[in-house]
């Protein structure tokens, strides 16, 4: 099976969902005010899958993927809904977070410099998980971690586990940070930009133990990035985040093929594609920026820089709707969406 | 690490000639003739010519520095100009005095300041930390001379909890020792503790906002195990250096909490000495304190490498 296929199968069949999002918002009180940086996202993982979360610097995916696990600063206020297997885990008591962490949902995060600590063998950071979640003993622990390195490809594995961080490199680091995710056998893996400070080859190295992962353990993940590549290299389904809303939320071949939001064609056409723009054709850049936003607008927020809007776009919130396509797991919310794709034979959809 | 070890060994032994040639000289710069200070009625030039006679004050200085190197390298610090007693000896009754009063000082800081700074950048922002904040602004304002006066005047003289002054071996009585001695410690150590308070707490919440302390918390460990192995560990490379920095300034403070507490140490010998031009007790204490600063900043070198792996010189894989 494809990943492709393999994530249609599951979308198909699985009637729950390890992960559900629904409606969840947050914001930030700041010195200057609240700060919305989510507004009702809503976002289902289904067993084995890999989603993509996919949006420009400030969009608010981060700021979804931390308040997954109850992660955000005491400043933030988070409404809504997250249940992993059913468990409602926002506002659940923190010992109740504490478990999930680590054990249920793994974090990897975007600088492996930063994000360990350097002051700590490596092999004493993965067996702390264990230590914690699995009551190991520390050599027991140690033994593990010495597998778990050699898991997600990290060579002489049994000398490494005895470094400390600044002795590897980034993208040894950051598959010492994969190592240490996926100790306990998370349900959920949420991967924060896990590739954005690596070089283009490590980077390919990193998603391929991503998906062996997945393949193997069978690992849901939630991969976080700005960078379009990524999301065409290892995503099942994509959602396209923007202000802190979703606006375009579709399986990654139809999403590539025929993006229907005006931002997600744009995103599209900010990206070079060998091919498309193999000649002299400029890459377009969306004018404006993210904005900032205090309270969220009953208006589409993209309106300010979308070349289609008009003044029911700056009038009502367009909901995510299937927006007329022929595939019902293709949803936007645009009032004006791209034209719907031609009808055509896809040989990989099952 | 051998190699590293060596070389500031060297640099020590340089530091510590030179300090040695700057004490030499500044002690001969001070206005005053120790031969006068010691004639006492009888200032006859004679007499004077023999007691410089006596004490080698009539050599030549480079002789002069080189006998008194060579005799130092023995353990010999020469003989007390005021009291005709071996220096060795002198230093060998006031020396435990300022070594267990500093000891005790630092400890009850680092544990204080340490203790009130984590506290500080964990509760931030909530009473704990005004009251922390509060205190080490009085520690670092208050001058100690003052407040070991209050604490004389209130805890010894009013309440009668501690003795107000003197002093009694550690050996001879532990228990008298330490209720001589605390109170004196804790006055000389509230300025440090209050330093290591405000270090500690700016570190901690430098570390409690990096992104390892993130990664710490998303792998569910509890509070207490993210703030001590993940946070105040990297934290401490400040303080340890404020630490060593920060001794100096705890000798010459030893120097005056002695004098107040009447504690017969270090400092009260340095100030009898330096009244009496006491030329080889001077040089004695001054090279004493230098040789304790190379020392410590040595160790603190030292514990570096121990907290942070990333300063240790040796032992880099490929």
């Amino acid at each position: 099976m494809t990943t492709v296929e393999r994530a249609a199968a599951s979308a198909a069949t699985s009637g729950s969902p390890v992960l559900a999002v629904r409606d969840l918002s947050v914001s930030f009180r700041t010195e200057s005010g609240t700060v919305s940086a989510v507004d009702r996202v809503s976002l289902d993982l289904a067993a084995g899958e890999i989603v993509g979360m996919v949006g420009e610097s400030g969009c608010g995916k981060s700021v979804t993927a931390m308040s997954i696990a109850g992660l955000l600063p005491d400043s933030a206020r988070v409404t809504g809904s997250v249940r992993l297997e059913g468990a409602e885990l926002v506002d659940a008591r923190e010992s109740v977070l504490r478990r999930v962490r680590g054990k249920e949902i793994a974090y990897i995060f975007q600088e492996p410099m930063t994000s360990l600590n350097p002051v700590l063998t490596v092999g004493r950071q993965i067996g702390e998980v264990l230590q914690v979640h699995e009551r190991m003993s520390r050599k027991a622990a140690r033994a593990r971690a010495v597998e778990l390195l050699s898991l997600v490809g990290i060579p002489s594995a049994a000398t490494r586990v005895d470094t400390y961080p600044h002795q590897l490199s980034g993208g040894m680091r950051q598959r010492v940070m994969i190592a240490m995710a996926v100790a306990c056998g998370p349900k959920v893996l949420v991967a924060d930009e896990p590739t954005t400070a690596l070089d283009v080859t490590v980077q390919a190295g990193i998603l391929q133990v991503l998906r062996d992962l997945r393949d193997r353990l069978g690992t849901t993940i939630l991969v976080i990035t700005h960078d379009l590549g990524v999301i065409a290299d290892i995503a099942d389904r994509v959602v396209v985040m923007y202000a802190g809303r979703v606006v375009e939320r579709a399986p990654v071949i139809d999403l590539f093929a025929q993006p229907r939001h005006r931002y997600t064609a744009g995103l599209l056409a900010a990206s070079p594609t060998p091919g498309r723009h193999a000649g002299t054709e400029r890459l377009q850049e969306i004018p404006g920026l993210v904005p900032v936003l205090s309270a969220q607008p009953d208006a589409c927020t993209f309106a300010d820089r979308c070349p289609a809007a008009d003044e029911r776009c700056r009038q009502a919130v367009p909901p995510l709707d299937a927006v007329g396509a022929a595939v019902t797991d293709h949803l936007a919310a645009c009032w004006h969406p791209c034209p719907a794709p031609r009808p055509q034979p896809q040989e990989t959809t099952g | 690490m051998a190699r590293y070890l060596l070389t500031r060994a060297w640099h020590s032994a340089l530091t510590l000639l030179l300090s040695t040639v700057v004490v030499f000289l500044g002690v001969r710069a001070l206005p005053g003739d120790p031969a006068l200070a010691l004639a006492g009625e009888d200032r006859s030039p004679e007499a004077l010519e023999a007691i410089r006679h006596h004490y080698g004050l009539d050599q030549p200085l480079p002789i002069q520095f080189g006998q008194y190197v060579a005799r130092v390298v023995q353990g010999d610090f020469g003989v007390s100009i005021r009291t005709g007693i071996p220096v060795s000896s002198m230093l060998g009754t006031a020396l435990p005095v300022t070594v267990e009063l500093s000891l005790l000082a630092i400890v009850l800081a680092a544990a204080l300041g340490v203790g009130a700074g984590v506290l500080a950048a964990v509760r931030r922002g909530r009473p704990a930390e005004w009251l922390a904040n509060g205190l080490a602004l009085i520690g670092l304002s208050v001058p100690h001379f003052w407040l070991g006066l209050l604490a004389i005047l209130y805890l010894s003289v009013a309440a009668g909890l501690f003795p107000a002054s003197g002093f009694v071996p550690l050996l001879q009585d532990p228990v008298g020792n330490l209720h001589h001695i605390v109170l004196p410690a804790v006055i000389l150590g509230t300025g440090l503790a209050a330093i290591i308070m405000r270090q500690t707490r700016s570190a901690m919440l430098e570390a409690l906002s990096s992104d390892h302390v993130r990664t710490a918390k998303a792998k569910g460990l509890r509070p207490r195990a993210v703030i001590t192995r993940h946070a105040l560990r990297n934290s401490l490379i400040v303080v340890v250096t404020i630490v060593g920095l920060q001794l100096g300034g705890l000798i010459s403070g030893a120097v005056v909490t002695e004098q107040i507490f009447g504690l017969p140490g270090f400092g009260k010998m340095t100030i009898d000495a330096v009244f009496q031009r006491d030329y080889p007790v001077i040089q004695a204490v001054v090279l004493l304190t230098a040789t304790a600063y190379i020392v410590i900043n040595f160790l603190v070198d030292l514990l570096y490498s121990v907290i942070d792996p990333r300063i240790r010189v040796t032992g880099e894989p490929a």
